[in-house]
């Protein structure tokens, strides 16, 4: 193993570590008595805007040929590649860049940016699409009209319609899926709902490469904070103002 | 002048035939909902990338044109033109047809059409699209209400006015919210332009018209009344007019796109290298749907002519569809600039021109919404007192015509 790579698993790590820390830690100061196990539960989590979850990707640690990312997000939630393209659900996409002045080529995932702003909650006519206190956007199942407004605004083409059934194997308890239906990254609400980071970071820190790191952004001490605070970093599409918790290094 | 008198339309075999066939397609429509229901959106050409397709194409063609038809109406009260009274209470079915017409087809596209109480009852008032939903009923209510009042008796003139002015401004409003449900896609680069708003409303003029043309033509004949040749000749001629502003501000729209950096590209697209979107634009906006309505509506024989009108407004209907049509599809196929400076691809089609083929199933849908309001428009004719017994020269006070 290279000494970069164990770097970064190292840096991986603590990232993990200290969340979790800080998640408990959150947990005590915010609400004394509930127990990390609570956590999960919708009634009982503590979503308040004291918190702000998002995402610090660092493009120059992103490889080209590596999905796992893509491929944790949908064991994790669910959604197949069933070999049609144009329809296929994809919650998160690798998408490779290529800099038409210099030729300089990277690669880094995509997924929702999770807007403080979100337009897709604005267009959204019955309230489907909502923003929790802790700035993770997502879409409510049962009162999703499928009229796909929310597709047509959302900047990242980050949403997509479930065209078809969901097969009966496939349907999973972390995150409800239904034909007819619109759906987005969901930013692991259940894990994060319980302490835990979101499945793509694991899975990318798992692969050495460490470079989706998940925290607070309301969170001074927290290292996605630190690292905002001390590298250049951007948003995609920074000219419409959406402030998105998902950010990028090195692009 | 005499009073004008008005009368339903006598049941004849025509009347119930073109029921019968309008009745099959919307029965091929309601069949083509229940099919993708229960498959999926996967059996329609709609994709993730072309989010919206042929129904909504036609839905907003409805829509826009259901403003459009009112404005006979308006021009009869609210402008005081007397000639354009007698076609008031046509205008105003046909108005709230469309509009319905529209709705059912939007509604029906949805993905859970099943839950459309929810729509109704959990409302997101930030919404443009709730906003619009309102626009809908309340446009309906009100021209119910002033169809209502030119047929009964003894309604005071100040209060058929005011109804009619009210009527009116509502639809301006209408189309306006309308053209906004673009007007929120920022991120596109074909929606943002603010010349939308102006234009969706020269749209409604024109479409509305045509359509009410086409409707007042094809039901006289059926049912052997008259429709003043001089009546005709004039709104066909305001018909004309009112393509050419709409050609005027797609040029407008166009050339100040081109001046837009960001835009620059999505226009190349559009009007040299988008294949079969810059064919539609060429070939079917400005060609058929433009410059040869314009030449037949300002022909010198038009008034001898009935065809040459009744090809203009069909050619008219043509050029409006494939005018939303490359607004809505063209908008959605051309990728949107995520990462600028930056050649982009991936799995989900950044970068790359994404691809709809529209199946018949879209196509069945939308012409049932025509259907919808074709049916709805001839049993309101059928069953009240919408269209005058004799609209002749003589019957047609030539002062209201300046
Ligand atoms: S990225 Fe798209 S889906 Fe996610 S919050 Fe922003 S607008 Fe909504
Ligand atoms: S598709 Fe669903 S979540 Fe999206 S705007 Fe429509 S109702 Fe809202």
């Amino acid at each position: 193993m290279s000494q970069r790579k164990q770097d970064m698993e190292k840096g991986a790590e603590i990232n993990r570590r200290g969340f979790l820390a800080r998640a408990a830690a959150a947990t005590l100061t915010l609400a004394p008595g509930v127990t990390l196990s609570l956590y999960g539960s919708e009634a009982s989590a503590q979503v308040t805007s004291a918190n702000r979850w998002g995402l610090l990707i660092d493009v120059n640690k992103c490889r080209s040929d590596c999905n796992s990312c893509v491929s944790a997000c949908s064991a994790e939630n669910g959604w197949k590649d069933t070999g049609n393209p144009e329809t296929d659900p994809q919650w998160i996409r690798k998408v490779d860049l290529k800099d038409l002045a210099t030729g300089r080529e990277v690669s880094l995932p995509v997924m929702c940016q999770h807007c403080e702003t979100p337009p897709c909650v604005d267009v959204c006519p019955t309230g489907a699409s909502f923003k929790r206190a802790d700035g993770i956007v997502l879409v409510d199942k049962h009162i999703c009209i499928g009229c796909r407004y929310c597709m047509m605004a959302c900047p990242y083409k980050a949403r997509s319609f479930v065209h078809e059934e969901v097969p009966e194997e496939d349907k999973n308890v972390n995150a409800p899926r239904g034909k007819g239906t619109v759906e987005s990254c969901t930013l692991c609400v259940h894990r994060v709902d319980r302490g835990d980071m979101p499945a793509c970071a694991i899975a990318c820190g798992e692969t050495g490469n460490g470079a989706i790191l998940f925290g607070d952004l309301m969170d001074p001490d927290s290292e996605i904070s630190i690292q905002l605070a001390t590298y250049q970093s951007s948003a995609l599409r920074d000219d419409l103002r959406l402030n998105p918790g998902v950010r990028y290094q090195n692009i | 002048m005499e009073r004008i008198a008005y009368s339903e339309l006598r049941s004849t075999p025509q009347l119930w035939g073109l029921l019968v066939l309008l009745g099959a397609f919307i029965g091929a429509a309601g069949a083509a909902v229940l099919y993708i229901e229960h498959y999926g959106h996967i059996v329609t050409g709609m994709n993730n990338q072309v989010v919206w397709g042929i129904p909504h194409v036609f839905a907003i063609f409805l829509i826009v044109a259901a403003s459009g038809a009112l404005n006979v109406s308006s021009i009869g009260s609210v402008f005081g033109k007397q000639a354009y009274k007698p076609t008031a209470r046509l205008s105003g079915l046909l108005a709230m047809a469309l509009l319905m017409g529209g709705l059912v087809v939007l509604v029906l596209d949805l993905g859970r059409p099943d839950r459309l109480i929810i729509s109704m009852t959990t409302y997101n008032f930030k919404s443009i699209f709730a906003w619009n939903m309102l626009l809908y009923t309340g446009f309906l209510a009100i021209v119910a209400a002033y169809l209502y009042a030119q047929m009964a008796r003894g309604v005071p003139s100040f209060a058929l006015k005011s109804v009619g002015l009210g009527a009116f401004l509502w639809r301006l409003a209408l189309t306006t919210g309308t053209g906004s449900i673009f007007g929120w896609l920022v991120a596109r680069p074909g929606y943002d332009a603010a010349i939308m708003a102006p234009m969706f409303i020269a749209m409604s003029f024109s479409f509305g018209l045509a359509m009410f043309m086409l409707v007042m033509i094809g039901t006289c004949t059926m049912t052997r009344r008259v429709y003043s040749v001089e009546l005709r000749t004039r709104q066909a001629r305001l018909l004309g007019l009112f393509v050419a502003v709409v050609l005027f501000f797609a040029g407008i729209q166009h050339l100040s796109n081109l001046y837009v950096a960001e835009h620059a590209a999505y226009e190349r697209f559009i009007l040299l290298e988008g294949g079969i979107y810059t064919a539609l634009f060429w070939g079917g906006q400005v060609f058929l749907g433009g410059l040869v309505p314009l030449a037949l509506l300002f022909h010198p024989k038009l008034d001898r002519k009935k065809s040459l009108v009744i090809i203009a407004a069909l050619l008219v209907l043509f050029g409006g569809l494939v005018q939303l049509y490359i607004i809505l599809i063209g908008g959605q196929v051309f990728p949107m600039e995520i990462f600028p400076g930056y050649a982009a691809s991936s799995s989900f089609y950044d970068g790359t021109i994404a691809s709809y083929r529209p199946t018949i199933l879209e196509f069945m849908l939308g012409f049932g919404g025509i259907a919808v309001t074709l049916a709805i428009t001839t049993l309101g004719m059928k069953f009240l007192r919408i269209l005058p017994v004799n609209l002749s020269d003589a019957n047609v006070d030539p002062s209201g015509l300046e």
